[in-house]
């Protein structure tokens, strides 16, 4: 008889997956209540250190052309889609979902991202514009990525909410460090493993397991996060994230919707340029 | 002149494997033509024959489109917007895996050099079908209102120039909005559009959604009158596209249209000369000028003329003439000999109406066809050479005083596909764009091209665009 080899779940920061340094991990189960994993239980310092990794590759992120940011998106759903059968174990695990609702929630996650993959190159097009103004100026306004977004995962279907906080924050140019949902990490670093092969730049996606209410006062009160997608949060504690995020004027948003180019431009600032006309 | 010896270094084509005979595109399968018939496609830079390739007859353009009608209404309208664009997706990421392979078969058929057909065509075509393949299902957004549907079947012919840009232009479009296609490829450069069909198997695309049938203008006429097409998209001469238009008049087909060109491109007193410099010659030696959007009537303000004139005749001279294949290659060989007839009967009613010919020293291939680049000074808005689409690497210089002037003689043609710009200004590249009648405007750049970038003309440049937003509409009937 063979023993597993069973998977120790790490953190996913700048491209590496390190233990949290606080050495901590907390313990999840099954449905069932079974013994599932020690996933990390990551700290105050975790954290800033992937808003570090995220805020230094955001640049170079935004400035690679929308046609390069698709085309990452893409490959991983590519990658994803060979790794189907992992995300559905742990899923089945995870939610207790029956293998069929399994499966079709990782096909609806990889479609996400092909959804979005699509949207890099033309949201400018949907919400940029060129403005009449009354002289002679021509006067364009483009969205621009705001910088670094920290996302707390919504649970339940927790691996397609997964895709849909992070493709839409990645896919204009953000870099962004997903808050893993305490009770759904699994899918979570899993899909780290994806990002970690699919040519996306170390240090765009970072992800950290851990408790919510810690991560809730943390991220906040940060002074380097530009925005939050709070769709994870409950009340309490969307009106404790904005309190504390009120700060620097962080773009904090909650979302119904679960696709929609409005959780693009949601993180994006516009910029209007004026030039005159004239010999 | 000293010859400034290098190595060559020639692309190899082991790994195209051009068949002896190829047969027309039918429903997911190659077929024989009804018609019985074939017809060569040759190598412009050595004659040498490449294949047959069928000629498709009535009945054969029948079967295309009753092909491309079944696909339609049993599989491609009913299958889900996302699912549409996981094909295009596919065959974007085909083209880039087997993008050496189009890259040199291109060269081959057409006789354009290596370092333009892997650089620039096939990359730009992989891109359009990613493009487009991302608005399969946001077709919501297009600008058409929040229901629009595709016309149909769509009948699609193609140029010479830009053989498997071209069909990308077209095809991947038309697809992504949810019609089906009949296309025909140009008479010489059949083979890039059968090896895209081959990508279309491998993509495992419904069959009959993409139907290629190789042949004539004739075979063009045939899918252009056929009652069952809905949409027509042709890219080609504005005599053709003209008698598109008049053939169609009496039906509701919708059409769109690239034509001619005769582009202005405008260099300004203050314009960066070395760049300028580098423009002008993109601008019409890029692919032999047979662009239809190549700047080939060269405006340039009087007092700098001289200065302009000596640099762009010593860049002239460094071009260099010769086998596509080698990857040092700039200019390479005309694309036929009726086509070089052409350029050279244009060109020589420049020497005839008192215009200065000029070209570098060249020594061209002695099989094949081939023009050296060449300017003409001291060219009136009344010659044929600033009047006419020539078609080929022959610049037409033509000087202005001021910025009125530039304005006035840039939009003196019947055409309006596009315009450069040359001026460290930029209110003055704003002030002049304004004022251009043409489609696309290129301010201290030329001869750039991106999916995401609308591209047509004005006038009697055609009818649309194509790419972007913009170009959607095309292929689009209005929602609710």
């Amino acid at each position: 008889m063979r023993i597993d080899v069973m998977k120790t779940y790490k953190l996913f920061i700048n491209g590496q997956f390190p233990r949290s340094e606080s050495g901590r991990v907390y313990e999840i189960t099954d449905s069932k209540g079974k013994f599932l994993a020690n996933p990390a239980h990551g700290s105050r310092k975790d954290l800033r250190d992937s808003v570090v990794a995220a805020r230094a590759a955001q640049p170079a992120w935004s400035k690679a052309t929308a046609y390069n940011r698709g085309q990452i998106l893409y490959r991983v759903a590519e990658i994803m889609e060979g790794r189907s059968e992992q995300f559905i174990a742990e899923l089945i695990a995870q939610e207790g979902l029956n293998p069929s609702a399994a499966k079709k929630q990782v096909e609806q996650a990889i479609d996400t991202w092909v959804w979005y993959a699509g949207w890099t190159d033309k949201i400018s097009a949907i919400s940029g514009s060129t403005n009449p103004v009354a002289g002679p100026y021509y006067n364009f306004t483009i969205p621009e990525a705001l910088g670094v977004v920290a996302i707390f995962a919504d649970g339940k279907p927790s691996l397609l909410n997964l895709v849909n906080g992070l493709a839409p924050v990645i896919a204009s140019g953000n870099s962004a460090i997903l808050l893993a949902h305490e009770k759904y990490p699994l899918s979570a670093i899993t899909l780290s493993e994806v990002l970690a092969t699919s040519d996306l730049p170390a240090g765009v996606i970072n992800i950290i397991t851990g408790k919510t209410a810690e991560l809730v006062s943390w991220t906040g009160s940060h002074m380097d996060i530009d925005g939050i997608d709070a769709s994870g949060l409950s009340s309490k504690q969307l009106r404790e994230v904005k309190e504390l995020g009120s700060e620097n004027l962080k773009r904090i948003h909650s979302f119904d919707s679960k696709r929609s180019p409005l959780r693009i431009t949601s993180f994006m600032e516009s910029k209007t340029v004026w030039h005159p006309v004239g010999i | 002149m000293n010859n400034f010896e290098y190595a060559q270094a020639p692309e190899s084509t082991a790994i195209v494997d051009i068949k002896s005979e190829y047969g027309l595109f039918i429903n997911g399968k190659f077929v024989a033509p009804k018609s019985g018939k074939r017809f060569e496609t040759i190598n412009p830079a050595t004659q040498e024959v490449l294949a047959k390739v069928a000629y498709a007859n009535e009945l054969d353009v029948n079967l295309a489109v009753s092909a491309a009608r079944n696909a339609f209404t049993k599989t491609w309208s009913k299958m889900p917007a996302a699912e549409r664009g996981k094909y295009l997706f596919r065959i974007a990421r085909i083209l880039q895996e087997r993008a050496r392979e189009f890259a040199i078969l291109e060269t081959l058929d057409n006789g354009k050099p290596i370092r333009e057909s892997r650089d620039t065509d096939i990359p730009l075509a992989a891109a359009h079908f990613f493009y487009h393949a991302g608005w399969a299902d946001k077709l919501e957004h297009a600008g058409v209102g929040n229901n629009p549907k595709p016309y149909g079947v769509a009948g699609q012919i193609i140029p010479w120039n830009f053989p498997m840009l071209m069909l990308a232009w077209k095809i991947a479009p038309a697809l992504a909005t949810g019609n089906t296609v009949v296309l025909k490829p140009a008479e010489t450069t059949p083979l890039t559009a059968l090896l895209f069909a081959e990508v279309c198997q491998q993509a495992d695309l419904p069959a009959g959604v993409v139907n290629i049938v190789t042949g004539d203008g004739t075979t063009g006429s045939f899918i252009v009158n056929h009652p069952g097409i809905d949409k027509i998209a042709f890219t080609g001469s504005t005599g053709v596209g003209k008698a598109i238009a008049k053939a169609v008049a009496g039906t509701k087909k919708s059409v769109t249209l690239e034509l001619g060109g005769k582009a202005a491109n405008i260099v300004y007193e203050d314009a960066p000369i070395d760049e300028a410099v580098e423009g002008i010659v993109n601008g019409i030696f890029f692919n032999q000028g047979h662009v239809c959007c190549a700047g080939s009537r060269l405006l340039v303000q009087e007092n700098i003329q001289d200065e302009l004139i000596e640099k762009l005749k010593r860049r002239m001279s460094l071009i260099r003439v010769g086998n596509p294949l080698d990857k040092n290659t700039d200019l390479g060989a005309i694309n036929s000999a009726s086509q070089l007839a052409r350029i050279k009967e244009i060109a020589d009613s420049g020497d005839l109406e008192g215009a200065q010919r000029w070209s570098p020293a060249c020594n061209l291939p002695t099989k094949g066809f081939w023009y050296p680049p060449t300017i003409f000074t001291g060219v009136s808005q009344s010659h044929r050479v600033a009047k006419e689409e020539i078609f080929g690497p022959v610049l037409s210089v033509l000087t202005f005083r001021t910025p009125a002037e530039a304005i006035e003689k840039a939009n003196n043609t019947q055409y309006g596909l596009s315009a450069g710009v040359w001026t460290d200004k930029g209110s003055k590249i704003l002030w002049t764009a304004q004022r251009l009648r043409a489609g696309v405007i290129w301010a201290n750049t030329f001869n750039k091209f991106d999916p995401t970038s609308p591209f047509g003309g004005y006038k009697e440049s055609g009818w649309g665009r194509e790419g972007g937003r913009h170009g959607l509409a095309g292929y689009l009937k209005a929602g609710n």
